[in-house]
């Protein structure tokens, strides 16, 4: 099945059940390279139905303290590009996961971009999504991405502007990541308003299925913007129970637990 | 060699290097900035403002000295220095400063965030805001807010609030990620004045037009004071504001020589300088892709230099693009080199340099004595106030009571 397919079914499979897709960030690494896979495995049974797999980086522009943090002992513990691909094959072994690699351009540009799509797809990656690359910057990105069968996912944001929400919805694939507010990561008691309208407009741009992330951390945000998009992301919720049980044996039950009272799934 | 265009693509592409490489919160008040200055550009009333405030204000167009003792001690290029450090706040950054103040203004934006290594743009930011009563909020690594503890006085003085940043290295890069981070946080209510010619587009253009000055004044003087052009200018290059500032107005001047003076640090070795041409290789960092100091698997190198301001891990992309063409040649001085021509600076002429001017100085004094019958230029970009803890650390003879 080209991985693209992976995508588009899983959004599909959870529209027939009703329900949003929860799209779930983790930074690669944290708190070790070697327990990454059991934490992802942890999500999927508590209810994460997509895998953004972040790769860390040392300057995350776009990031708040906690994936900041995330991202920082993630280096210290030595996760390398190469061993968040090796990652994302061990967790495509054990799972039907689609896996979204999430990054900032800099390590990809690094590692190579052209064998970087080869040995993403060779492993299981379904998709990218990269935080500081503008669509006008993404034509040879999308076109090796495209080469390989991999989804491009990008991000509208609230000040985007009509011509803008265009562009994101031509260059993406697999489905359009919609930031709910100006800023960077992080929790938040309560969701931005106009993220539904945001979305509207998207939806009238593209048959794509549109997810909205940044602030997302409670089940009753879930169920909100659950009523309007196909998919909530959430991130620094899931790196902030990794930060305060990086430690402890049980690390993953913590992480499966707090993913289902997020999505609500039995 | 083809003349550099001297304009960026509509991209902001020099070459490769530069672009936009932003969350795309970011896109919109980017384009929104560069449509600003282009409008800005047109109108007569903005350019007679900044020119009346840089002349009266700030205090251009600044002198062109003949270092007439230094030459004679060096005993080979006739060397003249452009004074940047005379203007008002100290360094050239203030040009940027009241360009961007006025951009911000026509916008209708009340906040004023910006980043700063040395505390000499966070002192030039302060004082612009304090000159038309925007709220100013300048964002510092904790590092360089202890080694450039004038400044930070200075700031606040000023009115402005000093953010201390302490995530990785304490310094200038990680004083431009917060401030990014801010700025994708309030972009309704908040102008991001950028202090050097990095970043995405339009910055770094839109830094080099409000600095070129420096170069047109330059050019203008030569020519009436001895009917040539120099044969080489030499400028140090932190992002490259200055540089490219000096540079702009010979880049079609096949004869005269660019030199960009790296900080060459403590050593060769990653982490332990800030030498991104001999050192580095294309990225992408905070939002620009240029020739960038980085691991081998991608990460961000820390950086050092003795000079706060040339601590960064990234060069201004203009430059990266004047490397490659071969306009512009880019070489390093080292902490020591930098410090010595500072002194010498001093006792030759009475003029101490900022550390990061110094670095210029440092190059011109080693290539000046094979170099009879030539012209130099050296921008000097600051002036050294600022650095006086730095200095006196580092030339401890001097600061003891004298016997005799």
């Amino acid at each position: 099945m080209p991985s693209s397919e992976r995508i588009a079914r899983c959004f599909e499979a959870c529209k027939q059940a009703g329900r949003p897709a929860l799209v779930a960030y983790l930074t690669a690494g944290d708190p070790h390279p070697d327990r990454t896979v059991e934490l992802a495995l942890a999500l999927e049974r508590g209810g994460a139905d997509v895998l953004e797999l972040g790769v860390p980086f040392s300057d995350p522009i776009a990031d708040g303290p906690v994936i900041q943090h995330a991202s920082d002992r993630a280096l210290h513990a030595g996760t390398t590009v190469a061993r968040v691909l090796e990652i994302a094959k061990e967790i495509r072994a054990r799972s039907a996961m689609p896996i979204i690699l999430f990054s900032y351009m800099n390590p990809l540009l690094r590692y190579g971009f052209d064998r970087l799509c080869t040995e993403a797809r060779a492993a299981g990656v379904d998709g990218c999504l990269f935080t500081d690359l503008s669509v006008e910057e993404a034509d040879s990105t999308v076109a090796a991405m495209k080469k390989h069968g991999l989804d491009t996912v990008f991000l509208a944001a609230p000040t985007s502007t009509e011509r803008r929400l265009k562009l994101v919805a031509e260059y993406s694939t697999g489905f359009v990541y919609v930031v709910s507010r100006t800023g960077v990561t992080g929790e938040q008691a309560t969701v931005a308003g106009g993220v539904h309208e945001l979305v509207s407009q998207l939806k009238a741009l593209t048959p794509l299925p549109v997810a909205v992330g940044f602030g997302i951390s409670r089940r009753e945000h879930v169920e909100a913007i659950g009523g309007y998009a196909d998919g909530v992301v959430v991130g620094s919720a899931f790196m902030r129970v990794v930060e305060e049980h990086g430690a402890s044996a049980d690390l993953a039950a913590q992480l499966e637990s707090f993913t289902r009272g997020l999505s609500g799934r039995p | 060699m083809s003349t550099t265009t001297q304009t960026p693509d509509a991209g902001g592409h020099f070459g490769p290097y530069g672009g936009r490489y932003v969350p795309e919160t970011l896109m919109a008040p980017l384009e929104e900035l560069e449509r600003a200055f282009h409008e800005a550009q047109q109108d007569e009333g903005f350019r007679a403002e900044l020119k009346d405030l840089l002349a009266n204000f700030a205090g251009r167009p600044t002198p062109l000295y003949e270092a007439k003792r230094l030459s004679q001690t060096l005993g080979g290029a006739r060397i003249f220095i452009k004074r940047e450090d005379l203007l008002h706040t100290g360094a050239h950054k203030i040009n940027n400063c009241l360009g961007q103040i006025l951009l911000a203004r026509r916008m209708g934006k009340q906040r004023i965030i910006a980043e700063t290594g040395a505390g000499q743009h966070g002192v030039a930011t302060a004082t612009v805001c304090a000159l038309f009563g925007l709220e100013c909020v300048v964002y510092m690594g904790e590092e360089d807010m202890r080694r450039q503890r004038l400044n930070v006085f200075r700031m606040r003085m000023l009115g402005a609030r000093v953010v201390s940043v302490t995530s990785g290295s304490r310094t200038l890069k990680d004083a431009v990620s917060e401030a990014m981070r801010d700025w994708v946080t309030n972009v309704s209510s908040t102008h991001y004045l950028l202090g050097s010619a990095l970043g995405s587009h339009p910055y770094p253009m839109m830094v080099r037009e409000f600095h070129r000055c420096t170069g047109d004044e330059a050019r203008a003087q030569f020519l009436e004071r001895i009917g040539r052009l120099p044969d080489t200018i030499f400028a140090c290059v932190g992002g490259g504001s200055n540089a490219i500032g000096v540079f702009t107005a010979f880049i079609g001047d096949a004869g005269v020589k660019l030199v960009g003076v790296e900080a060459g640090g403590r050593s060769g070795q990653l982490g332990e300088h800030a030498a991104r041409f001999s050192g580095g290789s294309p990225g992408v960092l905070q939002g620009a892709y240029s020739y960038l100091l980085q691991n081998e698997d991608g990460q961000v190198s820390l950086t050092h230099s003795v000079s706060a301001g040339l601590d960064y891990a990234l060069v201004g992309p203009e430059h990266a693009w004047l490397h490659d063409q071969g306009r512009a040649e880019y070489v390093s001085a080292t902490d020591t080199a930098a410090l010595a021509a500072a002194k010498t600076l001093a006792r030759t002429e009475g003029i101490i340099p900022a550390l990061e001017s110094a670095h210029a100085v440092a190059e011109a004094l080693r290539r000046a004595p094979g170099a009879k019958d030539e012209v130099y230029l050296i921008n000097l970009s600051g002036r050294g106030d600022k650095d006086t803890d730095i200095y006196r650390e580092n030339f401890p003879e001097l600061d003891k009571d004298d016997a005799e």
